[in-house]
């Protein structure tokens, strides 16, 4: 008999029209690290939610097991009294507090209502002991990169004794280093018995933890692997998630034709007035018709800021250098002027800036463009629906609607709105920022195929990306930053993965 | 869920439940109208109160369709009571003083606000003041200044035609007794181009494969609301036909939602609410917006400020007090979310007649002013509430 600390039975939680989990059997045994894996929408995050509390008793059917006791939880208070914290994508903390103001923030140290900040300090510095965090506690959490961030969630955790640590793709934000410190906490803490369930889109970073992985397709589980039974192997879990097996992940292209120089930076830096320094700094950069580019290097590198510097975003920055465009110098001013001069951005954070999340597809799609659907500022609006559903058809956007509101599309398909609404202004050169960020398998290699089509008509596109095997699988020619200067450039042919890291972080 | 909203739910058609939002604060104006008609032993819907009631919403339906675009993009003006109150009272002294005929005046008063608006708009969008202390600071100062123009006195206008935009009626074209003849033929008018604009609306989106409801369920739609605006229409037609003041505001609804559903600068607006940061990636300048919203934000408060002094016949010393407050609870009444990017012109219009309603109706029935503020605070936050509730409602159930 195994000594599971938690036995979900039978779960099922519907939501009207849709059933996001169907009776989901889920276990997890004493003391050990389990990656629970699954395309989007596979019903990973509700079923977490489930297990916190979110979606309390009476509004699922089945039984939460926890330490041998059925347990009906009915707000997230409720789980966490009993041992269980999550840490979501979107960390909780308040930005303006210091570090162990968050740590014990809803469970503060007190005697008669009365905050003993004295003792507080202490066992922060403890908690932040326990997460090999070197800060001082009285320390913004503004002022901290999000890998730090990470870590003070995790300690405010700790703090609340957890016995079930639960981490929604704690590595999404975070770069290289930062992801493998904290998979190496997660060890450690495993050392010291906490359990641990981490959801994770990263399959390289899932082999290297967990000792069971469980794999969700549909609302429904589709099998555990262990370790121990050696099940643990990147293509049996993706060839479960999706339920197919994905022969290539990168499409070829039919065809390269590459042409002239498009664009050119010459020593373009950009200082940042409230951080007080150069977030990109003496870049030199170009980009030929047909060709795609890839920006590597981690977080922080500065390659958002880059693109923001090209497409004349800069209201923070002081811009110095060169821009060319087919060989005429130009200064962009604004969004708009680098718009009209041929470049489109998908941003990197599409809920947060890419996209108007409360309205429906094909008002985002023709928002950049409105003029090309108008008839001296009147819209037209049978021109708007033409145009949104040939988008639609195109990009293969999966929706039983255009009029469908943004916010309620997957990951993947809000995707496919962002570059569908930049393919609309018809752009010359496309700057992709992490374009497959927290979409699922499937979408990415439609997304890649959508790249190759791009430039086999002769587009130009830039791709800044994070994850390096898809920059070494689809671009022509890499570039690599880091600390806000280029650091290397190198032919896909030339290009390793090793290479890139170690360009990348000197 | 419980199983008797279960059953509810059942019975509610998906069409109408899909759109229960926007069809919220007619069937609540409907249930309140009915409401005070049956406690004022039908005194409610007799024609002078139905007209007066109309001429009485109208200074504050023009300020709340100006602050649903201002909330739309996240912001508030506290300001245009006393921009109202202030350039009221310019009008006045321009009619009564200078004597400026009024063909002159309204377009110069609403210039005049326009400039302020933008003056609001620099401070919010340029030098990143947040509109609450802007417009505080605005109303402070335009209190004043109505103070020291007006030299704490009641300044008449002096002019009857300028009177009558406030108080006056259209005049009919034919002499029938009892019966505004005019009046009816502009409703009928009016409900005709309705019919007409649906058809075309709905044989588009058809031919688009868009989702329409059947046409027995369109049929008694437009019948439904065709009888009911005849209704009015009628009973307005029968007292002294359409005011001024009536067809103004009208224009003003009908211009705005013309704007903010068909044109470019229209879904610009919207967008920069739903999310300024992705619009400025979009192209569109988040402060180019800001000072057309505030200086068509304070243009409408000009224009509000001629139809309340034409209603008084005079600019008064505490002209405007709180108008902002009522403008604002009409747009969060209508549907209005405070979030940003959402929100309907035609919605703040009916918030607008709700609160007006509730005010008319419990004078009618002599409640005693200490009362109604409570009971119109109750329906402020009920309507809010319903609006939260059913917004979250829809998100969960796609």
């Amino acid at each position: 008999m195994k000594n599971n600390i938690l036995e979900m039975r039978n779960i099922t939680k519907e939501f009207p029209g849709v059933k996001a989990l169907d009776e989901v059997n889920f276990q997890v045994e004493r003391g050990e690290i389990h990656c629970l894996v699954g395309e989007n929408g596979a019903g990973k995050s509700t079923l977490m939610k489930v297990l916190g509390g979110v979606y309390g008793h009476g509004h699922y059917s089945g039984d939460i097991v926890f330490n041998d006791e059925i347990q009906k939880f009915s707000r997230i208070n409720d789980s966490e009294k009993k041992g269980i914290s999550i840490i979501y994508q979107e960390l909780a903390l308040i930005p303006e507090m210091s570090v162990y103001e968050n740590i014990f923030l809803g469970h503060e140290i007190t005697k008669n209502g009365i905050i003993n900040w004295h003792e507080t300090r202490i066992e922060a510095v403890k908690m932040l002991k326990k997460v090999k965090l070197d800060v001082h506690p009285n320390t913004k959490v503004i002022d901290l990169g999000v890998g730090k961030q990470q870590l003070v969630e995790i300690a405010k955790a700790l703090s609340k004794e957890v016995q079930l640590l639960i981490l929604d793709e704690p590595t999404a934000a975070l770069n290289e280093d930062d992801s493998e410190n904290l998979l190496e906490l997660l060890l450690e803490l495993k050392k010291l018995g906490v359990t641990c369930i981490m959801i994770s889109h990263k399959l390289k970073e899932v082999i290297h933890v967990a000792d069971t992985v469980t794999v969700l397709r549909d609302g429904k589980t589709i099998c555990s692997l262990s370790r121990e039974k050696g099940q643990i192997d990147e293509q049996v879990i993706i060839k479960h998630m999706v339920g197919r097996e994905i022969e290539d992940i990168f499409p070829k292209r039919e065809s390269k034709k590459i042409g002239d120089i498009l664009l050119e930076t010459k020593a373009l830096t950009a200082f940042d007035k409230k951080l007080g320094r150069n977030v990109i700094n003496n870049i030199d950069f170009n980009i030929r018709e047909g060709e795609i580019v890839g920006i590597a290097g981690l977080m922080g590198a500065g390659r958002t800021e880059f693109a923001h510097s090209i497409f004349g975003n800069f209201k923070n920055y002081n811009l110095s250098g060169e821009v060319y465009i087919k060989g005429q110098k130009i200064k962009l001013k604004s969004p708009r002027h680098a718009i009209l001069n041929g470049l489109a951005y998908v941003s990197e954070d599409r809920k947060g800036n890419g996209l108007i999340l409360d309205q429906d597809i094909k008002q985002n799609i023709t928002l950049s463009n409105l003029k090309a659907i108008s008839d001296s500022l009147v819209i037209n609006k049978r021109e708007e629906i033409k145009i949104s559903e040939s988008y639609r058809d195109s990009l293969n956007i999966k929706t039983p609607s255009i009029e469908q509101k943004v916010k309620n599309l997957s990951g993947g398909n809000q995707q496919k709105v962002a570059i569908a609404k930049w393919l609309f202004v018809e752009p010359n050169i496309l700057i992709l920022d992490e374009p497959t960020r927290g979409i699922d398998v499937g979408a990415k290699f439609e997304i890649y195929t959508i790249m190759n089509a791009l430039v086999e008509k002769g587009l130009s596109v830039v791709m800044i990306s994070s994850e390096l095997p898809e920059v070494l699988g689809m671009s022509d020619r890499i570039y690599v930053m880091a600390e806000g200067k280029m650091v290397g450039e190198l032919k896909a042919e030339e290009a390793s993965q090793e290479k890139v890291m170690e360009m990348a972080t000197i | 869920m419980s199983e008797i909203t279960k059953k509810i739910g059942k019975l509610i058609p998906d069409a109408f439940k899909e759109n229960l939002r926007d069809y919220g604060m007619y069937i609540a104006l409907g249930v309140i109208i009915i409401i005070f008609n049956y406690l004022t032993e039908g005194l409610f819907l007799t024609p002078r109160v139905i007209s007066d009631l109309m001429d009485m919403t109208g200074y504050i339906a023009v300020l709340a369709v100006g602050m649903t675009l201002i909330i739309v993009i996240r912001h508030i003006d506290l300001s245009v009571g006393f921009i109202a109150g202030f350039l009221g009272a310019v009008a006045a002294i321009l009619s009564s003083k200078v004597g400026l005929p009024l063909y002159i005046i309204i377009p110069a008063v609403m210039a005049l606000g326009s400039i302020i608006g933008l003056w609001n708009g620099f401070l919010v969008a340029k030098m990143g003041v947040p509109a609450f202390v802007v417009t505080l600071a605005g109303m402070l100062l335009f209190r004043g200044a109505l103070i020291r123009i007006t030299n704490s006195e009641t300044i008449f206008t002096g002019s009857e035609v300028f009177n009558a935009i406030g108080n006056g009626y259209i005049p009919d074209l034919f002499k029938v007794e009892g019966l505004h003849v005019l009046t009816l033929i502009l409703g009928a008018f009016g409900i005709l181009l309705y019919i007409f604009n649906e058809f075309k609306n709905r044989s588009k989106q058809k031919a688009y494969g868009l989702h329409v409801s059947s046409m027995s369920m369109f049929i008694s739609k437009l019948a439904f609301v065709s009888v009911i605006v005849m209704y009015f229409v009628y009973k307005l037609a029968s007292f002294k036909g359409f005011s001024y003041t009536m067809l103004i505001v009208l224009l003003v609804v009908m211009i705005y939602h013309f704007i903010t559903k068909n044109t470019t600068l229209g879904r610009h607006i919207y967008a920069v609410g739903g999310n300024p940061e992705a619009s400025e990636l979009s192209g569109i300048s988040v402060n180019k917006i800001t000072y057309i919203v505030f200086g068509s934000m304070s243009m409408l408060a000009a224009l509000s400020g001629i139809l309340f002094t034409a209603r008084l016949q005079s600019a008064t010393p505490t002209a405007g007090t709180l108008f902002e407050l009522d403008a604002i609870a009409a747009a969060f009444v209508g549907g209005v979310s405070a979030t940003g990017g959402v929100g309907k012109v035609t919605g703040s219009i009916i918030g607008a007649l709700v609160m007006a309603s509730l005010t008319k109706g419990m004078d009618l029935m002599n409640v005693g002013v200490s009362y109604q503020y409570i009971i119109r605070g109750m329906v402020l936050i009920a309507a809010v509430v319903f609006d939260v509730k059913t917004r979250n409602m829809r998100s969960k159930s796609i």
